[in-house]
């Protein structure tokens, strides 16, 4: 069976020692995270984290029922790619002067991200955007000397009625 | 009313209707022993020799009621001590709530004195676990660890009480009443397909393992076997839900299953797997298990679903309603050649290899103390070959009365799983079957079981071998026995006497009966050396990762 991307969006208890809890069965399932975002939502008791990881039929119906055990989780949805927005946010520093800043605002303007920083000797931009920009950025960016990438991971919300609930909310 | 942490404690094991605990004191839990002093009337605590034993006494006490076992330690090396007791009681779903306590909250995160994370080292082996540092919160916090121990599949929780809070009073409410846990309902398109595959059957196999003792769901099990013309196989853990002597019943499957229940389990054209999770040790190799057969799985628990065997339909739901619902789902009888063929596989002389006759063994000696202890009586063993051969030669006919370790196979785990059965069975005459080798691991405990007298038989299976182990290197390793001689010349009656209960030594045949009936006839604990073969082996045997074929029958 082949590996699949799953984007999995949890609703969890605000608390101390959650993320480890899901962190910890990953690796202990023999489970890759490739990205993971958490932060508080609109219920200051429960905050909202979003998995990307790989794999097939099977990894995937593990991880959802194993994230399902888990005391503190109170939602656990696979997100369906196409009913789902999904945004990553990347802030990138390269070397630039003022010969070679041309390159660079051209890759910034196509990719419509935005400058945040400048010095004589770099350049820090931030875009935000699905993986795949985010990844073709770097990608043209690399030959001209990239000094640091800092990614936030993926976050998801579903489009239109879609609306992720805890257990009991439903 | 304006509570302590500690008495907050005390109110809730009433309220819980707890009247056993099972522990050890130290410096983190005086406030919580101060109390315990004060409720002598009501609330008994078994001080053991170590933590581990107290968690295994736990374990044992819950396994043999149903009720949930409770342990207390203190911090740092108190509560690092019950991490194999929890995880003996995680693999094997035993609700057992245990209670640690910690240093205050101002000295959490210095590496104090005695201070440990507990909480982190058990997130993997616990159902769940909790640090309160605020004492309002500590009464809902307890009564939730107890509500999550004993709903849908059950389990260990830990809770960490820092020394502060159980020293910091609040005011304390009642609970309102307990709720019945929520029962999910049975997916009635899941049970039409259930039915289904029942109905097409020609030759159905039950496969019960530890959740439908779990579910107190045994005699509906036997009803539906009966229903549907299917012989009864167990694993380890599944035995004792069924009555040995039930016709249908053909005992335990897997590594060291019965010719007949590995065979007959083999033929099956649909295994209907209930409360049990297909352990390695169960089936061998996943694919070769997986031929020829339908799965229909049913259990609490979702993630069981097709984790080891793929399940062809599933009922994710409480083994006794979806028992009851396919009992009454008028399911028609197997063909009679089915039945036939399993009676004749039962009568087969493979299902009946006894060991050499003419020496003392411990399929005798097995048998014999069979016939001595009544039959709701506990039967505790430690982990091992006399492990296997109890669950292959003693017949059990009552459930929650085989009280051994499956999942984690920890060794050690017999002295205090024996106490803990023994005290929770209202001091019947408890039998512990266990090694030389396990018997070593925690033998500390014999204090314990003489302090509290209680009417405990220990029977140490001696090979001076770690005999599994030995048994492997000669199969698998050419005989070359690494570190399994064991020289130690422990006089095991001395050593019984030194405790304070009484020794018996059993070496040769024609003494069994004489040296049992004593054993059998004194009130305390006694040990008896029953001198075995070192070269004994547990057969049949399915080598590790094997299928049927390879099933090995005589040494």
């Amino acid at each position: 069976m082949e590996n699949q991307r799953l984007i999995i969006s949890l609703l969890v208890n605000n608390e101390s020692g959650v993320l480890t809890r899901i962190s910890g069965l990953f690796a202990r399932r023999g489970f890759n995270i490739d990205s993971l975002s958490v932060g508080e939502t609109e219920n200051p008791r429960i905050s909202r984290i979003t998995i990307q990881a790989a794999g097939d039929e099977y990894v995937r119906s593990q991880i959802m029922h194993q994230l399902g055990k888990l005391h503190d989780v109170k939602k656990v949805a696979l997100m369906d790619a196409a009913q789902t927005v999904l945004r990553e946010l990347l802030l990138v520093k390269v070397h630039a002067n003022p010969d070679t800043r041309g390159q660079v605002l051209d890759a910034v303007t196509v990719f419509r991200a935005k400058v945040i920083d400048l010095t004589p000797t770099t350049m820090t931009m931030e875009l935000t955007g699905e993986c795949t920009k985010l990844d073709a950025f770097i990608t043209y960016l690399d030959p001209l000397g990239i000094i640091e990438v800092c990614r936030t991971g993926v976050t998801a919300i579903g489009r239109g009625d879609y609306v992720l609930k805890t257990n009991e909310e439903e | 009313m304006k509570l302590s942490g500690a008495q907050v404690l005390m109110e809730i094991f009433k309220e819980q209707q707890v009247d056993t605990v099972f522990g050890y004191p130290g410096g983190a839990v005086l406030n919580i022993y101060d109390e315990i002093y004060k409720s002598s009337d009501w609330l008994k605590h078994i001080i053991t020799c170590h933590e581990q034993g107290a968690s295994h006494a736990a374990d044992g006490y819950a396994r043999a009621t149903g009720k949930t076992g409770v342990v207390l330690a203190t911090s740092g090396p108190g509560a690092t001590n019950l991490v194999t007791g929890i995880a003996t009681a995680y693999l094997d779903s035993t609700p057992m709530v245990a209670i640690t306590g910690n240093v205050a909250c101002s000295l959490i995160g210095r590496d104090s004195f005695q201070e440990v994370d507990i909480k982190g080292i058990t997130m993997p082996i616990t159902k769940h676990n909790f640090m309160v540092k605020d004492v309002t919160r500590l009464a809902d916090t307890l009564r939730e660890a107890f509500s999550i121990a004993t709903s849908d599949r059950p389990g260990p929780v830990l809770v960490d009480i820092p020394k502060d809070v159980q020293i910091a009073t609040c005011a304390f409410t009642p609970a309102k009443g307990a709720q019945a846990p929520k029962v999910p309902a049975l997916d009635a398109a899941m049970l039409a397909q259930a039915e289904k595959l029942i109905r097409e059957a020609k030759r159905p196999f039950l496969y019960v393992g530890g959740g439908v003792q779990i579910a107190g769901a045994g005699d509906l099990l036997i009803k539906l076997a009966e229903t549907i013309g299917a012989p009864i196989g167990a694993s380890m853990m599944g035995l004792a839900t069924v009555p040995h002597r039930h016709p249908l019943f053909l005992g335990m499957t897997g590594m060291h299953g019965r010719y007949a229940a590995s065979i007959a389990l083999d033929k099956s054209d649909l295994i209907i797997a209930v409360g049990t999770r297909f352990s390695d040790r169960a089936t061998g190799n996943k694919q070769e298990f997986s031929k020829n057969h339908k799965v229909l799985h049913i259990d609490i628990d979702p993630a069981e679903i097709s984790k080891n065997i793929p399940a062809y339909v599933a009922l994710v739901a409480d083994v006794k309603l979806a028992l009851t619902a396919l009992i009454d789902a008028e399911l028609p009888h197997s063909a009679p050649e089915w039945l036939a063929e399993v009676q004749a596989l039962k009568a087969a002389p493979d299902n009946h290899l006894s060991m050499d006759a003419s020496i003392l063994n411990p399929e005798l000696v097995l048998r014999a103390a069979n016939q001595r202890l009544p039959q709701d009586s506990p039967v505790a063993t430690d982990v091992g070959q006399h492990q296997m051969w109890v669950a292959q030669y003693y017949h059990f006919q009552k459930p929650r009365t085989f009280i051994t370790s499956g999942g984690l196979g920890t060794m050690g785990f017999g002295m205090g799983a024996a106490m803990g059965a023994c005290i929770g069975s209202g001091l019947k005459k408890t039998l512990l079957i266990t090694s030389d080798g396990s018997f070593h691991m925690n033998m500390n405990e014999l204090a314990t079981a003489v302090a509290n007298r209680l009417p405990l038989i220990i029977l140490v299976l001696n090979n001076s071998v770690l005999g599994m182990v030995r048994q492997w290197q000669t199969m698998f390793y050419d005989k070359r026995y690494s570190n399994t001689t064991m020289n130690r010349p422990t006089d095991y009656c001395l050593l019984a006497q030194a405790f304070g209960a009484k020794g018996l030594r059993l070496e040769t045949l024609d003494k069994m009966d004489s040296v049992l009936d004593k054993a059998f006839s004194l009130p305390g604990p006694v040990v008896v050396d029953v001198r075995i073969n070192r070269d004994e082996m547990v057969l049949p045997m399915i080598p590790p990762n094997g299928t049927i074929k390879e099933m090995i029958l005589r040494g």
